[in-house]
């Protein structure tokens, strides 16, 4: 871009926060409609069973409940969520039903709609409604998955419903000569998003002109409003998405779920505006859940610690039903183990299992934050073994940045290429050790002062964004000389009218104040793939500049015309268009009728963000207590739009992977009961947590990619947590003897690890 | 039941079913949306408006529980002209995300800062931990929050 730079690069206050400060942000739950009803949904209460019946006889006689829809009424077959993202055919006899019919496989799948004057009333007819279930066995874990005495699934014949590979070089002949390899077995717990605004959708049926209207979209409209004119039989234009305010999405919100088709469906079945939002119980259990991976691991070095190869095999409880993007979090967790590091040999195989659990999708760093604590703890377990200082193994194995560009594993099926970019990962590396001060506190490396054991450790990271195919942007001159801004690209919290409003005031060379920022609706432009993978402010945003090029090109010819000269002699700038014999025009006299471009930025490489991440924790053995101490992250992102709102992504991002690291856990019992069904049970970081967390972003290696030269940034610091606070937590327990292979390190697991090395080395000594 | 109170100022009379929670009552019954509910189970915080000057639950509280009190919602706590000064150190300090959480937190400040406007980094800390944020890993609230201190100090909080 050539245009002067002022609004790009600053830290300039949210123009969102106007509204969500006083109360005046207009969330799914905050919108009604004239002579709207509300739903709740009933869920399946067993984990595994065949339905035999719902009874809803009593339930229909309640005053004020309208009508009960069950899968009987949704046609045949019953439709099924489809799957959004890489939809292999294999996949397909995993997909979930809208409501279940002859099997219920999860504790929270949708049985029945229950449509009422008010929830109150819904819910007080739920309560009335018999369902009979024929109780079969539950699949909880990877053992029972694995031996198929049940199978969710019996047409297909296995819980295992897939696997993808992950393969680069000759791993085998790698580990026949290496001097050194080491297989261990790790793993993650199932935990989730969370985002705090719970799901909810109003629809309205227009049966006059044949329309819906859906508020609620999130993420991306676009692609679920092709859906659901599938599976309702609608041409796409006959249907409307609306974003609003939207309170997180981190991967989760905005996936197309079962109620994204139910809501509508049965506004149109009853002819009325229809309203739904869910509680939080209802969220815990069927909101998408992610994570849980267990990784059988082997490393294979030479004796000084270069890395030769990675293989081995990961197994991802993706719960009942594959939905919309199930299958990102194996297939990333295999391609992307070797992380920042310049591995050269790698088979690895990630085999998704079924069970009878809240089905997965994908959050924030999927399929990348479990595969940095495999490697990452490999790394440390090898330098241990080799007698190495574990920041020198990781400067040796880095991806040197004339490497780069540096292929990772190849992705079958569904083959997938891709090449780190640009970077400089050992200068950040640097930089990192700098700004967490690691020369001093590294001394302080398996010390006990006051009674707690200190550990530090660093891990390194990279952070994919940008995906394709495109976005698009349309810029409208108003009459008022203001400029308005569509964008494909949806706000989830982000402050994406802030940013978008930054890259379009550069590029068209006019004050922030004059731009207004629309996202996410579907009627805003022609085609837009939402918000995910890090892409919106690189694929948003480069279509924001090339369309401001258009308009600009736009303006000058019809500032011709009324300057009465040719668009060559034609200048823009802040205020207006002017000619070069003093001669001008403003931008609100410009034109009677506004004027408007549209352009659309097309990529298909990805745009890869480096870091470090630095810990220092503190672990009381007596309680089994980690304290985070000091973090502190240091991530090139090519160019910053806006720092406030990217270290606050940073910050944001390095304390939900605490949570994963330390807290949040979804934990079932083996009838498949969700036991952590509350936030008083499934533990989120609150303000007294973490105190102490730090990042800094910086401006290393623009992408090669786009026009803004910007890469990625929502996601990457979440992904080295998990490895780095368990690697701190080894070298705080060195002593001990304590080596983590899982998370969360809660209080009673590290308790339990304490113990069981103790009592190891009490039978070794 | 007839319930009387007085809202962000304002009296109000209204007939509700003794089931109704002060948070719906807010929301559906007075149409002031800005307080959100998040858990209603009492745990996330968003639904906190001030009764009687004490950071509430509404999720918690009982609409006919309220007769009688002083309830301040998120609306309350500043006018159409600008942002109270805790809400400007909220945005200068980049306090907030996704903003769900947000009238939780300022209601639940402004309880604190109102009593006790030198808390310290702890104590803010420590009241705001009832207080869920998915956002912003609470650094900046807590920067937010000590740095609207002299404003209440001074008596210049908008209240």
């Amino acid at each position: 871009m050539t245009a002067p730079n002022r609004l790009i690069g600053s830290p300039l206050e949210r123009v969102e926060d106007l509204r969500l400060l006083r109360g005046r942000g207009q969330f799914v739950a905050d919108i009604n409609r004239e002579g709207q009803l509300h739903a709740v949904i009933l869920r399946s209460s067993v984990a595994h069973g065949r339905l035999q019946n719902i009874d809803t006889g009593a339930a229909l006689q309640l005053a004020g409940v309208h009508a009960i829809l069950t899968a009987v009424d949704l046609g045949t077959p019953v439709p099924v969520l489809p799957i959004r993202l890489q939809p292999l055919p294999e996949l397909e006899p995993f997909r979930q039903p809208m409501l279940a019919h002859d099997r219920v496989r999860y504790v929270g799948e949708p049985l029945a709609v229950i449509v009422a004057e008010s929830p109150a009333i819904a819910e007080d007819a739920l309560d009335l409604i018999d369902v009979d279930i024929e109780s079969l066995p539950a699949i909880t874990d990877r053992t029972q998955a694995e031996a198929g005495d049940t199978i969710l699934f019996e047409e297909h014949g296995s819980n295992v419903s897939m696997q993808w590979n992950a393969v680069k070089g000759d791993a085998d002949a790698a580990f026949a000569k290496a001097d050194y390899t080491r297989r261990e077995t790790f793993r993650v717990q199932r935990h989730a998003a969370l985002f705090m605004e719970p799901r909810g959708f109003v629809a309205e049926w227009d049966a006059e002109a044949e329309r819906l209207t859906v508020w609620g979209a999130a993420k991306v409209a676009f692609a679920n409003r092709k859906i659901l004119a599938a599976t309702m039989g609608l041409p796409l234009d006959r249907i409307d998405m609306l974003e609003g305010d939207v309170g997180g999405s981190f991967g989760s919100r905005g996936e197309f779920y079962p109620e994204d088709f139910l809501i509508p469906f049965a506004a149109r079945h009853l002819g009325r505006p229809i309203k739904w939002v869910e509680d939080r119980r209802e969220h815990l259990m069927a909101a998408n859940h992610a994570r849980q991976i267990e990784c059988d691991v082997e490393i294979a070095a030479t004796r000084d610690g270069k890395i030769l190869g990675l293989r081995g095999r990961n197994w991802t409880d993706n719960g009942a039903y594959i939905r919309t993007n199930g299958s990102i979090a194996p297939r990333n967790a295999a391609q992307f183990m070797s992380g920042a590091y310049d591995i050269e040999h790698i088979a690895l195989t990630s085999f998704s299992l079924t069970t009878n659990k809240t089905p997965t999708g994908t959050y924030r760093g999927p399929g990348r934050f479990e595969p940095d604590f495999v490697r990452e703890r490999l790394i440390d377990l090898m330098a241990k073994d080799l007698g190495l200082d574990p920041l020198e193994v990781r400067r040796r194995n880095l991806v040197p940045a004339d490497k780069m560009p540096y292929p990772l594993a190849t992705m079958t099926p569904f083959e997938s290429v891709t090449e780190l970019d640009s970077g400089d990962n050992h200068a950040l590396l640097d930089r990192c050790l700098d700004e967490f001060g690691w020369a001093e506190k590294i001394k302080l490396q398996g010390k006990c002062i006051d009674g707690r054991y200190h550990g530090v450790s660093v891990g390194c990271f990279i952070e994919g964004g940008a995906a394709g195919p495109s976005e698009d942007a349309r810029i409208v001159l108003e009459t008022d000389g203001t400029f308005s801004v569509y964008l494909g690209s949806s706000g989830v919290g982000q402050g994406i009218e802030t940013i978008m409003g930054q890259i379009a005031g550069d590029a068209l060379e006019v004050p922030f104040e004059r731009v207004r920022v629309h996202c996410g609706s579907t009627g805003f432009v022609a085609e837009g793939y939402g918000s995910f993978h890090s892409r919106s402010t690189v694929m948003g945003g480069s279509a924001i500049v090339m369309a401001a090029e258009a308009l600009k090109a736009k303006l000058k010819n019809v500032a011709a015309r009324v300057l009465g000269c040719a668009p060559e002699a034609v200048m823009l700038d802040a205020d207006g268009a002017r000619d070069g014999s003093g001669n001008a025009v403003s931008y609100a006299d410009l034109s009677d009728q506004p004027v408007e471009a549209e352009a659309r930025f097309e990529n298909k490489k990805y745009t890869y963000a480096y870091g470090s991440l630095a810990a220092h924790v503190a672990v009381d053995p007596k309680t089994g207590q980690v304290d985070i101490l000091d973090v502190a992250s240091t991530k090139d992102v090519g160019r910053m739009i806006n720092p406030a709102t990217l270290n606050g992504q940073s910050v944001g991002s390095i304390v939900q992977g605490l949570g994963g690291a330390l807290l949040e856990e979804f934990v079932y019992d083996s009838d498949g009961q969700l036991l952590t069904g509350t936030l008083a049970d499934y533990l989120l970081p609150t303000a007294s947590d973490f105190p102490n967390i730090r990042s800094t972003v910086i401006e290393l290696a623009p992408s090669p990619h786009n026009p803004l030269g910007a890469k990625g940034a929502g996601e990457g610091e979440i992904i080295p947590v998990g490895g780095v606070i368990a690697n701190a937590v080894a070298q705080a327990l060195a002593n001990f003897g304590v080596e983590p292979m899982a998370l969360p390190l809660s209080p009673p697991n590290v308790w339990r690890l304490i113990q069981d090395a103790q009592s190891k080395q009490g039978v070794s000594s | 039941m007839k319930v009387a109170f007085e809202i962000n100022g304002k009296p109000v009379e209204i007939d509700v079913e003794p089931r109704l929670s002060l948070a719906d009552c807010l929301r559906d019954v007075l149409g002031l949306t800005g307080t959100h509910l998040g858990c209603e189970h009492g745990v996330c915080g968003a639904c906190t408006v001030i009764v009687d000057g004490e950071a509430v639950r509404s999720c918690l509280t009982l609409a006919v529980q309220s007769d009688g009190r002083k309830i301040v919602t998120v609306e309350g706590l500043s006018d159409d002209e600008r942002l109270s000064p805790l809400q400007a150190a909220f945005r200068r300090n980049h306090a907030l995300q996704c903003g769900f959480c947000t009238p939780g937190m300022v209601t639940t400040a402004h309880a604190l800062l109102s009593e006790e406007p030198d808390a310290d980094a702890e104590r803010v800390r420590e009241v705001l931990s009832g207080n869920i944020c998915r956002c912003t890993g609470y650094m900046p609230i807590v920067e937010a929050v000590l740095e609207a201190r002299a404003a209440y100090a001074d008596g210049e909080d908008g209240s």
